[in-house]
């Protein structure tokens, strides 16, 4: 025993580790912030360590070019030993990441944590968050597929909007006229290379300035923070109730932290890994291209903003956000931390948040898309069939193989970027469906030049036995009602 | 700490010298020295990730897309061509689809598949004589206006020339807001 103390002296003396523990794992922090909100960070960390782990051994098989990426994915997924095992892992862990970065950039905002005197750890997690959507959206370009070489051209889309420097910088991404082999290549380069390297060094100043300033103290309602006595105040809480991070206050976040690596490796074995979704061949037009869910929430933005906005939305308010986002503790560096006392905080916490969910759960539906095979893959509900007169069969023909079920639905059956059809003849009278089929409006395209006259009269007969039994058609109002005993067809 | 102390002793300068010493001469000289091998190495970098945008080499050419019997009169069909600007591994990348329309005679409309909106693949539909958009809903006439959705314009349109009973388009590069084909 004397000996291994001597040696571990020897030790000690030469790599200073003890000193080295004491300003770093064993700093000292307040009792009450070895809370389990104060987990999420660290989690963070885990994941990203996991990340690197897992990408390095994916880099050992995965080959970023054009032709082979696909087939190297291939490889991984069914002949490589547990390549499909880590591939799943990496993505699993990537999606845990960004959801745990999120959780923790939500509650250090809701715990006042960014304010005097750590709003530079507040910047700098900023923009670890962005390094990290970053290495999201170039790990969705590894996976080289359908998805990802149309995400790829949303991007560019995007990026050509911003006013002058467009088109050079569409060219600097794709680093040539389409996007190619130069382009996954640079995308390599930055997933695997630049935004890990980054993400190390920001890391390590943003640990760095937790230790310097040491860690929030839990928010207590009615306290203020002053950067005049602020330091004053935050010594003598640690030393009436500071405990050692390592071993004391640890605990937390080491189960915490495994519970997380459990649930990446429960969700990579259970769904295993994401794609490759279809070779990423531009002539294959039979696509549904869709981002990961990270990205769900701004595509389903350009969606459904009104199209005069989408250039503002890019030039401006885009970046503003990114902006007022680092702007936080700038704004305001003092005041109460705790969230019962910064009613605003917690409603604008909610209100984003609720946003960007409702926003992502209409971009996995994308019900403003028109849907691409209803015409002739989604049956006719039959009792929208059921006694109806040739010429109404043939309008309910049309319906189908014209394509309006690419955006109407029947029975909720169907596209739903226009209003369902079923009870349409409730809405609109035999003229008011002509003049919608031949001219259009309202977002609905004209079918003047694609509908031969007869074909006209048996899409609106059709349509106008579209609605419950119970229930009148509508009708022009200049013609009195006479319940019981509506024409079939004005 | 007594070890750096050490170091200043030996390094105070006696007062009888002038202000710059032989010391912070050589730091200047070494900072200087250093500042140029920085810059030599910067340049070449910079001119080697700036020159995909700044010193563009051709981008455009005319490229042969089929003879002319393979598309009839009055129907829009699928033609795709090999970008002329492609390296031997960009695989399957530099086949580029676009949708040709022949009106009459020598007429043409050639359509590249990107949506004006944000790049996506529009599909054509003989039936309803439209193109769709899988992303937001964009739709097109036939003959490339916008019919509903987002789209600020209609779809881009390629330039085209009939030679020896042959169609050939002017393309290379994808078309975008802020450089159309």
């Amino acid at each position: 025993m004397d000996t291994l103390k001597k040696v571990g002296r020897w030790f000690d003396e030469r790599l200073h580790l003890t000193q080295l523990y004491a300003s770093s794992a064993g700093h000292p922090i307040p009792r009450l912030s070895a809370s389990w909100w104060y987990v999420f960070g660290s989690a963070s960390l885990i994941c990203f360590v996991l990340q690197v782990v897992t990408g390095v051994c994916l880099a050992l098989v995965y080959v970023p070019s054009p032709n082979d990426a696909y087939a190297s994915l291939e490889y991984l997924n069914y002949q490589q030993t547990l390549g499909w095992f880590l591939r799943a892992v990496h993505n699993w862990g990537s999606i845990f990441m960004v959801g745990l970065m999120t959780a923790h950039m939500i509650q250090v905002f809701l715990f006042g944590a960014y304010k005097y005197p750590r709003e530079l750890t507040w910047v700098v997690g900023c923009v670890l968050f962005l390094l990290t959507l970053g290495a999201a959206f170039t790990g969705q370009i590894m996976r080289f597929d359908q998805d990802a070489y149309w995400g790829l051209q949303i991007g560019m889309s995007i990026s050509s909007r911003i006013p002058v420097v467009g088109a050079d910088l569409v060219q600097l991404i794709q680093g040539g006229p389409i996007i190619g082999a130069e382009t996954l290549s640079r995308f390599f380069a930055l997933h695997v290379f630049v935004l890990p390297g980054l993400t190390i060094a920001l890391l390590v100043v943003h640990l760095r300035l937790v230790l310097t300033r040491g860690i929030n103290e839990y928010p207590v309602a009615g306290e203020s923070v002053d950067p005049e006595t602020y330091q004053a105040r935050y010594d003598a809480l640690l030393e009436r109730t500071g405990i050692r991070f390592v071993p004391d206050g640890i605990d937390k976040d080491l189960i915490f932290g495994a519970l997380v690596i459990f649930s990446i490796l429960g969700c990579a074995a259970y769904f295993g890994p994401v794609g490759p979704n279809g070779p990423a061949d531009p002539t294959l037009l039979n696509t549904v291209p869709r981002p990961d869910f990270y990205f769900l929430s701004l595509f389903a933005a350009f969606a459904l903003m009104p199209p005069y906005l989408e250039d503002f939305v890019i030039v401006c308010i885009l970046p503003v956000a990114v902006l007022a986002l680092f702007a936080i503790p700038f704004v305001s560096n003092r005041g109460e931390k705790h969230p019962a006392r910064r009613p605003g905080a917690v409603i604008g916490t909610v209100m984003i948040m609720t946003t960007l969910c409702v926003l992502a759960w209409e971009g996995v539906d994308s019900p403003w898309s028109p849907k691409m095979d209803a015409w002739s893959g989604e049956p006719v509900p039959p009792h929208l069939l059921e006694g109806r007169t040739p010429l109404e069969l043939q309008g309910a023909l049309l319906l189908q193989s014209k394509q309006c079920r690419n955006c109407h639905a029947l029975d909720e059956e169907g596209g739903h970027r226009g209003p369902d059809l079923t009870d349409v003849a409730m809405r609109l009278t035999a003229d008011q469906l002509v003049r919608q089929v031949l001219q259009g409006g309202g977002n609905m395209p004209a079918y003047a030049k694609n509908l031969q006259p007869d074909e006209v009269s048996a899409l609106v007969a059709f349509m106008r036995t579209l609605h419950p039994a119970n229930a009148l058609p509508a009708r022009d109002s200049a013609v009195p009602a006479v319940p019981g005993n509506q024409p079939r067809n004005e | 700490m007594p070890d750096h102390d050490h170091d200043h002793d030996h390094g105070d300068p006696p007062p009888s010298l002038p202000p710059v010493d032989r010391r912070s001469f050589l730091f200047s000289i070494g900072i200087g020295l250093n500042a140029i091998a920085a810059s030599l190495v910067a340049v070449p970098i910079v001119g080697y990730l700036a020159s995909a945008a700044f010193e563009r080499k051709a981008q455009q050419a005319w490229i042969p897309l089929g003879e002319l019997e393979q598309f009839p009169e009055q129907a829009t069909r699928l033609a795709t061509y090999r970008n002329p600007f492609t390296t031997p591994w960009d695989g399957v990348t530099g086949d580029i689809p676009c949708w040709v329309r022949r009106k009459q005679g020598g007429e043409f409309q050639i359509f590249a598949i990107n949506c004006a909106h944000l790049g996506c693949p529009v599909r054509w539909f003989e039936e309803s004589r439209l193109f769709m958009c899988p992303c937001h809903g964009g739709v097109y006439y036939e003959d490339g206006s916008v019919a509903s959705g987002p789209p600020p314009r209609g779809l881009y349109e390629y330039e085209y020339r009939v030679k020896n009973k042959r169609l050939e388009v002017r393309g290379g590069r994808t078309p975008t807001t802020s450089q159309s084909v």
